[in-house]
């Protein structure tokens, strides 16, 4: 790995590790400025890569509706997320992939635990990035969360994943 | 086993006029009671032939607790049989869906067709004479299909499908009707949402009216949607009660005092002008103009089918305090510009993480949670009791915002629970 490839690394790493905090900390205002204008953010069911286009997808989020996700929490009448969930989550095996377009590709694994009224729920996923340079920020243009039971029956999933 | 029908049976004491007992919802012995009565004995929805379009395709369901798999044979014809091994109970299916002309079961290699019939084992000599005539899978007692809705009934006698749905058919023609070409198609697979709460309080909310304006504030409030105000008191809107547990949320008469057509979607017919024009084709100007003025209704099919306007729902139990909804969008054969607007309004609104259902969820798990508690010991239901009146066809007619559906589900309920 060359020197400008681990700077890259840490960086990627940095901003991740930070979305993941603002995630945890239900700073929803902020984590919606990590996103680019054209953002997708999408959670599939049924597998890794059923086309959302005509599947069923958990959450397939253009940057409009992901906008709204966000304002229905600022409602104070979201009540599945009242109280909030008690959120933490580590995240681990960052991997660049590899340049597309304008957009560097990242991987990575999120062990999340939720405790929340219901009880308490570990969600395990993969999740891959899209990350643009945007203004010398990192901002995502997508993100894909593969949760590793998506094929089964999920509890209510209402926080930021 | 109490088989009283007095007056003074179990159920008298658990239900009365308009209040029910917290414990019907967490009592596990009137869980297993349900299971043989209702479950394994009146009709259940189990799927739609459109999942399994092609000869040999499968798909696994459920009735109840027990697991089932919809196959279309070679010849075209659907069949439901359980999922067990008649060898040594095995299952003999593991996946999901597919498209297999047999089954082989993994643990001896008892071969069945997809009819269930019995085709092979290994080492036939073994046996004294042949078992391929007298062995299969077992089949669902009674199967029939009404516009594509496959029932299934685990009780060898009853009433016909068509007799149980009553009025409420005219829900499910309408429905298809709402399709240019006449048909629905689920074709998108199905998000799985599972709730700690016991599965009749899934059926009692589908068509509570009472509730969308509260529970549903937050996303009524930043979508700017025009649905909330049709829940209200002051709306024309009504709720009716088919008969055998089967009730709806009936928009109607509001839409139509607007009488613009796709309004009950949320859009106009000028951006889904491909659509209008096949309904045009189909229906003539007259017709498709009031189909789609009406739209799709709010329809629940007892126990376990409920249509919600652009999504199809079915209630799965898993025990006392656990049910799963299987969700998925509607689809219109030959409508692929509001199948899109289909698919897309159902990911945002329902599943897991949906707008609606998330906040749906937490009331189940909620009432879940409050039901077991002592005091007070009943559910109220009476709301609108005092002007629930009778349609010429029997349906029983209720202010949107009323528990009527609630009140006449469970004399439903404690017919069935009733029987011998």
């Amino acid at each position: 790995m060359t020197q400008d490839q681990m700077l890259q690394l840490m960086e990627v790493s940095q901003f991740i590790y930070q979305e993941a905090r603002l995630q945890d900390e239900h700073r929803y205002d902020e984590w919606e400025r990590l996103w680019t204008d054209d953002a997708i953010y999408w959670v599939p069911a049924n597998g890794d890569d059923l086309d959302p286009e005509a599947c069923m997808s958990i959450i397939y989020d253009n940057r409009s509706r992901l906008g709204l996700r966000v304002k229905q929490f600022y409602t104070g009448k979201r009540h599945t997320q009242m109280p909030q969930s008690r959120l933490c989550r580590v995240v681990s095996n960052i991997e660049v992939l590899g340049q597309e377009d304008e957009d560097l590709r990242v991987r990575a694994n999120a062990i999340v635990f939720e405790s929340h009224t219901r009880g308490e729920v570990l969600w395990a996923c993969t999740n891959t990035y899209h990350l643009r340079r945007l203004d010398g920020q990192w901002r995502m243009a997508r993100k894909k969360v593969v949760l590793a039971n998506n094929h089964s029956a999920l509890y209510t999933m209402s926080f930021l994943v | 086993m109490d088989t009283t029908t007095t007056t003074d049976s179990k159920w008298d004491r658990l239900i009365r006029p308009e209040y029910v007992h917290g414990s019907l919802y967490t009592d596990e012995a009137i869980f297993r009671e349900e299971l043989e009565k209702i479950w394994y004995r009146t009709w259940v929805y189990v799927g739609h032939v459109s999942e399994i379009p092609n000869p040999n395709d499968y798909v696994l369901k459920t009735i109840g607790l027990e697991e089932v798999i919809m196959t279309r044979d070679r010849e075209g014809q659907i069949n439901l049989l359980h999922n067990r091994c008649p060898h040594r109970g095995n299952r003999v299916c593991v996946k999901r869906e597919g498209n297999a002309r047999s089954f082989t079961c993994a643990y001896h290699g008892w071969n069945f067709g997809n009819d269930g019939a019995l085709k092979g084992y290994p080492y036939p000599s073994g046996y004294p004479d042949d078992k391929r005539k007298e062995l299969g899978l077992g089949k669902v007692a009674r199967m029939s299909i009404y516009k594509g809705f496959v029932f299934g009934s685990l009780a060898a006698d009853g009433p016909t499908l068509e007799e149980h749905l009553g009025p409420a058919r005219a829900a499910l023609d309408n429905v298809c009707a709402n399709s240019p070409e006449g048909e629905i198609e689920l074709n998108t697979g199905f998000l799985q949402h599972k709730v700690k709460a016991n599965w009749k309080l899934l059926v009692e909310n589908e068509t509570d009216g009472y509730h969308p304006q509260v529970t549903h504030a937050s996303i009524f409030e930043v979508a700017q949607s025009g649905i909330g105000p049709l829940y209200n008191e002051a709306a024309d809107s009504v709720t009716r009660y088919f008969g055998n547990g089967h009730s709806e949320l009936d928009l109607r008469p509001e839409f139509r005092k607007f009488n613009e057509p796709m309004r009950w979607f949320g859009t106009s017919a000028s951006r889904l002008p491909d659509y209008v024009s096949k309904m045009n084709a189909r229906y003539g100007e007259q017709k498709a103009h009031e189909i789609m003025v009406d739209g799709v209704r709010h329809v629940m099919i007892f126990p376990n089918l409920f249509i919600a306007e652009i999504q199809l729902f079915v209630l799965q139990p898993l025990s006392v305090s656990e049910t799963v909804q299987h969700v998925t969008a509607l689809q219109f054969k030959g409508a692929p510009d509001l199948n899109r607007r289909m698919r897309q309004q159902t990911m945002g609104s329902v599943g897991p993480a949906g707008f609606l259902l998330a906040d749906d969820a937490e009331m189940y798990e909620r009432t879940q949670a409050g039901v077991a508690q002592r005091n007070p010991e009943w559910l109220y239901l009476g709301r609108g009791s005092h002007r629930e009146r009778v349609e010429d066809d029997g349906c029983v007619i209720g202010n949107v915002t009323d528990d009527m559906p609630s009140r006449h589900l469970w004399k439903h309920y404690k017919s069935l629970m009733e029987a011998a």
